[in-house]
């Protein structure tokens, strides 16, 4: 038992950025873990020792943050950036606060679909075989959503990025 | 199957980004590149975004996890006793972290919350030597300290009880802070270690922040920003053991 909670544990880190990413609040995100942990306790029977537990918890939490959409579609279309997610902090090296808050809001402006894919390859470095897995979808479809979900964010990116590019002090 | 330079999929690039391509085919890859400036770019878009990513949210990862996500606050599994080691181990983790954190988090903090750690450290060097008047109203009149400054911070204020963590209140004071009064409740331990809460009414619509660290000289300041409130727990402590302090608190305040 006392294994199975370390690595239940090991995973909450994890967890708690991909939810903020994906939630882009922090209240939001920590509400979705915490489901995600009691639904993972309720359910560990269903987990098959020696599988990826990590995996097994992220598609736990996709089927939660799914069905938190389908009951309230308009929480979930457009995400303001709410002032906390300014306040992330931002490693020393990334001088540059303005691309990270356009980075921030091009992601929320992703369709969810998209955005999971892009944050579970990009940010929790999962293989495209877990990703397919964490979904429950065909790899097939992992890649094409990573490959229009990169270059949506590409395009909104370089759309916040130009204006804010000319406001030269 | 020759991939020369004409035939590299679409996956083949992502998969190359990712680090999830096949190592035969990376040369392939890297030598489409070297032909293709426009594709070599989209890719080091692409590898951009993933780092921006990691700057963005790694440092979430990082963050003290919140006790009630720890197994031990859970309802039915630990023995009481475990349960405490457990939650004391976690919090010990939670301090460690944070020090790593500590430079990080300084970038990004608004002006309102920055004075905060301040202003309480140099409460807390103020008041703390005081022998005779080291607080204007005592633990004896809890009720009425408590009322009384939440009546002039315009919030609800509490006095939480540290007596498990070892420390007793001997009172609380008002104070001036930048955007109005302020509130110091000082506590003592059996040795004469005394700690203070320094309470903030918070002007600024901010519901929660993560608890944050500050070292003052000797002193170190836990603070952080609850509802309408903002909190700072001061004391020369190590900082596994402020952090200990200020999780009661927090509790307590949440409950």
């Amino acid at each position: 038992m006392s294994q199975i909670s370390a690595l239940i544990e090991e995973q909450i880190p994890r967890l708690r950025r991909y939810a903020r990413a994906l939630t882009g609040d922090s209240s939001r995100a920590d509400d979705l873990v915490q489901d995600t942990l009691e639904r993972a306790w309720g359910k560990l029977n269903l987990w098959r020792q020696g599988s990826d537990i990590r995996a097994w918890m992220f598609s736990i939490m996709h089927n939660l943050f799914i069905n938190q959409i389908r009951q309230n579609p308009s929480a979930h279309v457009f995400v303001p950036l709410a002032d906390e997610a300014l306040e992330i902090p931002v490693r020393a090296t990334q001088s540059d606060g303005l691309e990270m808050h356009d980075l921030m809001s091009a992601i929320h402006h992703l369709p969810h679909e998209f955005r999971e894919v892009v944050l579970l390859v990009g940010l929790e470095q999962l293989r495209y075989e877990e990703v397919a897995q964490v979904l429950g979808v065909p790899i097939g479809t992992v890649m094409s959503r990573l490959s229009r979900g990169r270059e949506k964010l590409r395009a909104l990116m370089a759309g916040n990025a130009s204006p804010a590019l000319r406001r030269v002090k | 199957m020759n991939h020369e330079t004409q035939s590299i999929q679409e996956n083949e690039l992502h998969a190359y980004v990712d680090g999830q391509l096949d190592a035969a085919l990376q040369d392939e890859v890297s030598a489409y590149l070297a032909a293709h400036p426009d594709t070599a770019a989209r890719v080091q878009t692409y590898r951009q975004q993933n780092e921006m990513l990691h700057a963005l949210f790694d440092p979430i990862a990082s963050e003290p996890i919140p006790l009630s996500m720890h197994p031990a606050a859970r309802r039915r599994t630990f023995m009481p006793l475990l349960r405490y080691a457990a939650v004391a181990a976690w919090m010990v983790m939670g301090g460690a972290v944070g020090w790593m954190l500590h430079d990080s988090a300084d970038n990004a903090q608004p002006a309102y919350l920055a004075s905060l750690p301040q202003q309480a450290a140099i409460a807390h060097v103020v008041y703390t030597p005081e022998v005779l008047h080291p607080v204007e109203v005592g633990a004896d009149q809890e009720a009425h300290l408590v009322k009384w400054l939440s009546k002039r911070l315009d919030a609800k204020v509490r006095a939480p009880q540290l007596a498990s963590v070892g420390y007793q209140l001997v009172g609380g004071r008002l104070l001036p802070g930048t955007d109005g009064p302020a509130a110091q409740f000082m506590y003592q331990d059996a040795q004469g270690q005394r700690l203070t809460l320094y309470v903030r009414a918070h002007i600024q619509d901010h519901h929660e922040t993560a608890f944050r660290f500050e070292q003052e000289g000797k002193v170190g300041v836990f603070y952080w920003v609850d509802g309408p409130l903002g909190y700072a727990m001061t004391g020369e402590l190590s900082k596994p053991e402020l952090l200990r302090v200020a999780n009661t608190v927090y509790h307590q305040l949440n409950p």
